[in-house]
Parts: C-alpha cells; structure tokens; sequence
C-alpha cells in the first residue's frame, strides 16, 4: 500500500476504499471497536426484522380468515369520535423526535459537553420510555376490550394477534433495552467516565465519547424499524 | 505496491501503528484466570472440551440407532419411539452444538487473535459471556433427556406440524426445550461472533493485510459472517414455534385432525417454517464447510513444504461459497410441493456454488502436485478429507437437480451425501487440526502410533460406514425409519450390507475413545514441542512460549512482512519464511 495511505491520509471514492481495505491493522479507518461492533451486530438485527417481516407477510397472506382492518381495530374513541390510527401517529412522532434529541446528544458529546449530553440522553431515554408505556396501554386495550389473543379473536383471522404481540413485542423490547443502556450512558457522562477514559460496561476499554454515537446507532436503527413496523402493521 | 501481481507478497516496510494498544485485563485469582477467563485462548479450550463432550453424546445416539438398523428388535432398550429422539439429537447435537460451536467458538477463538497478530478478542469480557450462554444452551439441550415425554423425536429439522403433535416423541417438553436451547445457542453465538469479525476487521498487527490472512483465518471469518446472517432466521422460527407450542398460535399449524380431535390452530402454514429453517440451514452447512476449507488449506501447505495454490482464488472462492450459500436453501425442498419454477431456480443456484467449491479441490490438489508431501499424521487427515470432500460433492450434484433429487429426497441417499460432505469431511479436518496445533496448544507432541491407528481406522471406516449407504439410498431404503416391516423393493440383501456398515460404526466409534485418550495421554507423557515443531510460517508458531501466554506475543506485537505461504522459496537456506521475518538486506 502506498505510503500516505498509511499515514492516515484519506483518498476519497472507491480508490480510497479499496486502499483501507487492501491496507494493513484496519479495515475501517478510523472506526473503534464497539461502533465496527454495533453495525455488525445491526445487519444481523435486520436479518431477524426482516425474517419477522416476511413471516407476517407470509401468514397474512395464506391464512384463509378475513384479516381484521387495521384502521377499525387501531381506532381510539376520543370524545364520541372514533378517530383511526391516532395512538399510532402519536408514538411515531414521539418515538422520531427521540432520534432528534438522540442525534443532539451525539453532537454535544462531540463537543465534550457534558451537561448537555446527559440531558439528551436522558430526554431520549425518557420519549422511549413514553413510547414503551404508550405501547403497553394499545397492549392492554387491544387485549381486554377487543378480545386479542395470540390464538384468536373476534374480528378475524388468529394470525392477526399472534404476529401484532410477537413483532411489536419484539420491537418495545428493543426499545425497552435501549432506554436501560441510554440511562447507563447519561450516568457515564454524569460520572465523567468519557472524560478520564475510564473502562466501559462489558468491555474493559477506555470510555471515549464515541461511545454514544455507538449508542445513537442503535437507537435509530430500532426507529428505522418502527417505521417498517408501522407500514406494514398500521397501514396495510 | 510491486508485490501485487506477484504471489510471494514481501515488504521490506511495515506502516506505522494507527491506535495505540490497549492493556488487557489480568486476573489475579485462579478462578479468574482458568473459569471465568477472558483469555480467547481459554475460552477456546472451554468450548472445545463442551463441544467434544456434547459431541460424544451425539455419537453414543448414533451407535444406538445403527444397533437397530443393523439388528432389528435384537435390543429391547431401543423402541421406535427413542429411535426418533435420537435420529433427532444426534443430528442437532452435531451440526449445531458440536460443529458450530468447536470450528468458531474453539478453533476461531484460539486462532483469530494469534493467526492475526493481536493479543486477544476485542472484547474479551463479552467473549467470555459468550461461552457461558453457549454451556448454559448444551446444559438446556441436555435436560430434556431428563424431562416427561423426553427430547424432541421431530427430526433435527424440527418441521411442524409433526413436531407438536401428539403422536411425535417430545411434544410434550423436549421440543420446547430444544427451541429455547436454540435461542441461547444464537445468543451466546453473536456475542462471539460479533467478536470475530470486529477482530479481524479491525484489530490485525501492522502489516496483516486481508490478503496476507491465513486461510485459516479467511474461513473462520467468512463462516461467522454467515453464521451472523443466517442464525436470525432460526432464531425467529424458534420463537415463531414457541408462539404456536406455548400461546395457541397458527404460524406454522394449518387446521388439522390430530388422533380423531381436530386441533385449535387453524391456517397456519408449514411450508413457510421450511423456508426460515432452510434459509438457516442451508449457509449452516457452509458455517461448518467454511473454517474447514481454511484449515486444510493450511494444513496441506505446511506438510507439503508449498505454497497454496492460488492463493487470491482460495480467498475469493471462500467469499463466493458464502454470498451464493444464501440463495440455494429451497433445494432441500423440491418435495414440498413448490413452485417448479422455484425449483429451476434453486437447481441453478445450487450447480453454481459447485463451480468455487471445485475450485478449491482443485486448488487442494494441486498444491500437493510435485509438493515435498509429509506424510505427518495431520497430513493424512487432510488429504482423507479431499478424497471424502469430493465424493460427498458428487452426488451434491445428484441431489441439486430436481428430477434427480424426487426419488433420492428422504433416502439414506441423502444421509450418505451430507454425511460424507458435512461429517466426515469437516471432522477429518478437526482432527487434522487438533493434530497439527495440540503441540502448540498443550507444548506437548501427541503419541504417534495411536494417531496413526486412529487416522486409518477413522478414514476407511468411514468410507465401510457411507459407501453401502449410497445403494441403500438407491434402492429406496427410506432415512429416519425405525424398521422397514415388509416392503418389495428393499431387497433382502439390505439387511447384510446394514449389519455391516453397525459393524463398521461400532468400530469407528471406539476408536474415538482412543484419540480422546491420546489427548489425555500426551498431555502428560507426550515429548515436549518446541515452538515451531512443523516449520510452519503463520504467527501462532512465532510466539515466544509454548503455549502462548495471555496476550499472546510478547512485550512486542509480530510485524508481518510477507504473506503465509512463503515455503521453500528459490534460494533460500531454509524451507520456509516465517510472515514476521523480513526480507534479506531491508530493515
Ligand atoms: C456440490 C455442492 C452441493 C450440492 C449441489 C448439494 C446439494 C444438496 C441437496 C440438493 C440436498 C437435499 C437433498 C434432499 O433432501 O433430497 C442436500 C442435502 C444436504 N446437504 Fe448438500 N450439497 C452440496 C454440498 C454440501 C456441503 C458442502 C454440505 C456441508 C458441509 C452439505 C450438507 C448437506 C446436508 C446436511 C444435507 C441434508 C440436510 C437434511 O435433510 O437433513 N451439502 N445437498
Ligand atoms: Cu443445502
């Protein structure tokens, strides 16, 4: 490889990829371990989506019951008036405004503030945790008044339930697990781990604030999700 | 670079560190250091050795099965019922919990690190969780021998309706059981793997380059990725199985009359567990291939005193095996009823991936060609593999065209197929490479004799055990059956070549106790090794202990010069360069 690549001079385009790659110690110039990690680990997360996705089109499309309306089940009487997909539309936006207030975070990190950073993060945390509640209460709705189960109900086909709990189960769970890991991150920057390069949760390497970029990297993936999620569950 | 058209790939320069390394973590306790060790080196052994005992479970069940086969209703112990369940243990503790988890969990633990010149997995302590999930799923997989109605009779393929049912062995616990244990495998695994990749992309020492990667390392590699890739989809099928066993739920359960009642589900749909199942299942078999193409690739290199062929091939070969492998899965199920066009589809896809793969053997062969051959123990293992490799091949391509494969599919046709090319052929290979690094493992020379015993025993025993099943297979003797009552076609003589192939298993099957000993054996009584006992250039064999020590290399990391195959290079004094050495008058 030639010399000012080594040096950590960047060619753009394809030739400066094909010099990282053919290049020695790494492939991604510049990337830490836990960010090279995270992408890795997000493309096999995509294949599990995806899998799910592709199931639940499968057995909506096979199953010979009637599929229940989306728009009629996912309704919320407000005020006399049955308005459809109104809970929906709220924790979407909630759930997109965290990748905002994600993305700030990561911005501020950058610039070593450290009050702010935790606020954000602890902001996003709290809009996922909204968005888990909000969730828990369509949950609880779906179950007690319209008589889901995952084995049957009411309106139509059984699959209906069985694939609505399993997937957005699967997705709040996401979530769920980010808001716990979003709260250990603001309380790192609190302690100012990112600042002495104190070692990591579960990986014994120096803090760095690059850490919570990592963190924003799966928290818009589980919002990138919820969009899918929500295109093929809510509006199809 | 000038070297770049050329083969022998040498720089007299190294390029200057881009991060600065970072200390390791050293446990003070034993417990610390042996246990709960974030050492990959340990964590390699660790899985080795549950792989190897699991594994010895999955071949006690074998036995069982060719007692049967071999002798119908000669021993009480066996009933159609445990028959099932170990038709269907065996199967799953091999490829998944043996297989899978000793070529990445154990080989690329202990080889990744060192072959690339780093001091340990990126992130050791999530490497050390790794194993424990990985225990915590062989012990879930194991209690449901224990369990009312024991483990799962559905076949390693798991295919629904069949395996909830009730008239099927397990339906009660052993199938759930065997889901959950599943969902840790894939747990514990991505921890690991995630690891692997990461390590390779991104942790090598100065001067590795990819294309100075042992293949060892290249196959290891690619197969992670795969495995990363095609776990989801298993892991989704588990819980998708779960819904329907546990909650009620029809994913897979179409309405159905089981024992005159007809069930709760209703329009669920079996096929669709067949294709998230093959689409695992398919790159699975290339999760095991992969690290086992790499392996011998080296093997065969070192005791030939010569360079691989093609080298760049090899590499690309193993990157194609691996994209292709996603695209072939539904030829495991021509009989299912699917579209014939699918089937055009997938047979083409499937005679394509034959084309790299027969690369390789090529390659393999001729490597040895006007090579200087040792014949050393793990030489034999690999050159056994080649012979089985391509055997098993061949009739890959019977089975990959549809019209061929109807009357083949759910033959012992099908058992010898994948046996030779899943079983045998990899499993020559672990044995090659336990052969081939226990010195540098253990700092000990294994005994000769009982290797070279066990070598022929296992290579022709081998060949007694699947050669007959290739004409059982051909006259229709079905797989997975308990005994084949009164049929017209299955001619009288089956029952002779069936006695002898139990006979041949028998033996085959003891004589592993016999490697496992010399394991034991050599560990205590075996010669001392030096560091390098196979003259060999790759980085693991230029550490300064034997075996290596945590962190691997010492107080400096190896700088690579040249890529891993520098073997009786013209002109030179010796035989071979190892990858740290640089050129004569540079530095
Ligand atoms: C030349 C390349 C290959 C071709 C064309 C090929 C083709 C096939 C086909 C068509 C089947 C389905 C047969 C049936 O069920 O009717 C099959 C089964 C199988 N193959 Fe291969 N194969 C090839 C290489 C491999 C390799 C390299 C491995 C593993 C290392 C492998 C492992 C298996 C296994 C495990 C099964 C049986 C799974 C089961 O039904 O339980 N094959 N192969
Ligand atoms: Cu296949």
């Amino acid at each position: 490889m030639s010399e000012s690549v080594a040096q950590g001079e960047h060619t753009g385009g394809m030739a400066g990829v094909a010099a990282d790659w053919s290049s020695d110690q790494r492939a991604f110039k510049g990337v830490p371990w836990h960010k090279a990690m995270m992408w890795i680990f997000l493309l096999s997360d995509t294949f599990i989506f995806s899998c799910f996705l592709i199931s639940y089109m499968e057995v909506r499309s096979t199953t010979t019951a009637v599929w229940p309306s989306s728009s009629e089940v996912f309704a919320l009487t407000i005020m006399g008036n049955s308005i459809p997909l109104v809970l929906i539309a709220i924790m979407t936006f909630i759930l997109i405004t965290s990748s905002g207030t994600m993305a700030m975070a990561v911005r501020f990190g950058y610039q070593k503030n450290k009050n702010m950073t935790a606020f954000l993060l602890i902001v996003t945390a709290l809009l996922g945790l909204s968005f888990v509640g909000m969730q828990a209460f369509e949950w609880t709705k779906l179950i007690v008044e319209e008589g889901v189960r995952p084995w049957g109900n009411p309106m139509g086909a059984p699959q209906f339930g069985s694939t609505f709990f399993m997937v957005t189960g699967f997705h709040g769970f996401h979530v769920s697990v980010g808001v716990i890991f979003l709260v250990i991150t603001a309380v790192k920057v609190m302690r100012g781990s990112y600042d002495n390069e104190r070692p990591g949760f579960m990986t014994g390497r120096k803090g760095s604030y690059q850490f919570v970029e990592t963190m924003g990297l799966y928290w818009h993936f589980v919002d990138l999700v919820w969009v899918f999620i929500f295109a093929f569950f809510y509006l199809w | 670079m000038s070297t770049a058209t050329t083969m022998h790939d040498e720089t007299g320069h190294v390029p200057p560190a881009e991060v600065e390394e970072v200390e390791l973590y050293h446990a003070k306790t034993w417990l610390g250091k042996y246990v709960f060790s974030q050492d990959a080196k340990v964590i390699a052994i660790q899985y080795g050795c549950t792989a190897i005992a699991i594994g010895m479970v999955g071949l006690v069940l074998s036995l069982m099965m060719r007692l049967q086969l071999g002798f119908p209703n000669e021993f009480s112990f066996i009933n159609p019922s445990n028959y099932i369940q170990a038709v269907t243990m065996h199967g799953m503790i091999m490829v998944v919990y043996l297989l899978t988890a000793l070529f990445l969990g154990g080989f690329g633990n202990y080889f990744i690190p060192i072959m690339i010149g780093a001091r340990d997995m990126v992130f050791p302590y999530v490497n050390m969780l790794s194993f424990w999930i990985y225990l915590l799923s062989v012990l879930i997989l194991v209690a449901s021998f224990f369990v009312p109605g024991g483990p799962s009779g559905a076949g390693w393929t798991l295919y629904p309706p069949q395996v909830m049912l009730e008239g099927t062995p397990g339906h009660e616990w052993g199938a759930i059981l065997m889901l959950v244990s599943l969902a840790f495998f894939i747990i514990g695994f991505t921890m690991g793997g995630l690891n692997y990749v990461v390590t390779v992309l991104q942790a090598r020492t100065r001067g590795m380059t990819l294309m100075r990667l042992p293949l060892t390392v290249w196959g290891i590699f690619m197969a992670t990725i795969l495995a990363l890739l095609a776990f989801p989809a298993l892991l989704v099928s588990a819980i998708m199985m779960l819904f329907d066993m546990l909650l009620g739920a029809s994913f897979f359960m179409p309405a159905i009359v089981s024992m005159g009642e007809q069930l709760d589900h209703s329009g669920g749909s079996p096929i669709l567990f067949q294709h998230l199942f093959w689409f695992f299942g398919h790159p699975e078999v290339y999760i095991v291939a992969l690290p086992a193409f790499g392996m011998v690739s080296d093997i065969l290199s070192v005791h030939a005193r010569k360079a691989i062929f093609g080298y760049r091939m090899m590499v690309w070969a193993i990157v194609a095996i691996g994209g292709l492998s996603f695209i072939v899965w539904a030829h495991h199920m021509y009989v299912s009823g699917m579209n014939p066009y699918f089937g055009f589809f997938f047979a083409t896809t499937t005679l394509i991936i034959a084309v790299p793969t027969a690369l390789k053997v090529y390659n393999w062969v001729l490597t040895l060609w006007r090579g200087n051959i040792h014949l050393t123990i793990p030489m034999l293992f690999a050159i056994g593999f080649i012979f089985t490799f391509v055997n098993g091949g061949l009739t890959g391509l019977f089975l990959g065209n549809v019209t061929v494969d109807l009357p083949l599919s759910d033959t012992l046709f099908v058992v010898a197929h994948f046996h030779m090319v899943m079983a045998v052929s990899p499993v020559l290979v672990l044995y090659g490479a336990i052969y081939h690094w226990y010195p540098k493992i253990s700092g000990r020379m294994f005994h000769q004799g009982m290797a070279q015993f066990h070598f022929w025993i296992t290579f022709v025993g081998s060949y007694a055990i699947y050669y007959p099943m290739h004409y059982l297979g051909l006259m229709g003797v079905p797989r997975r059956y308990f005994s084949m009552g009164s049929t017209d076609f299955i001619l009288p003589s089956a029952q002779g070549l069936n006695e002898f192939i139990t006979i041949a298993a028998i033996i085959v099957g003891v004589t592993q106790l016999l490697f496992i000993y010399n394991l034991v054996w050599s560990l205590f009584k075996g010669e001392k090794a030096s560091d390098n006992p196979w003259n060999a250039t790759t980085l693991e064999w230029q550490t300064a202990t034997t075996p290596p020590g945590h962190g691997n290399f010492g107080k400096e990391l190896p700088l690579v010069y040249r890529w891993p195959y520098d073997y009786s290079v013209p002109g030179e004094d010796i035989d071979f360069l190892p990858q740290n050495q640089p050129p004569r008058g540079a530095g």
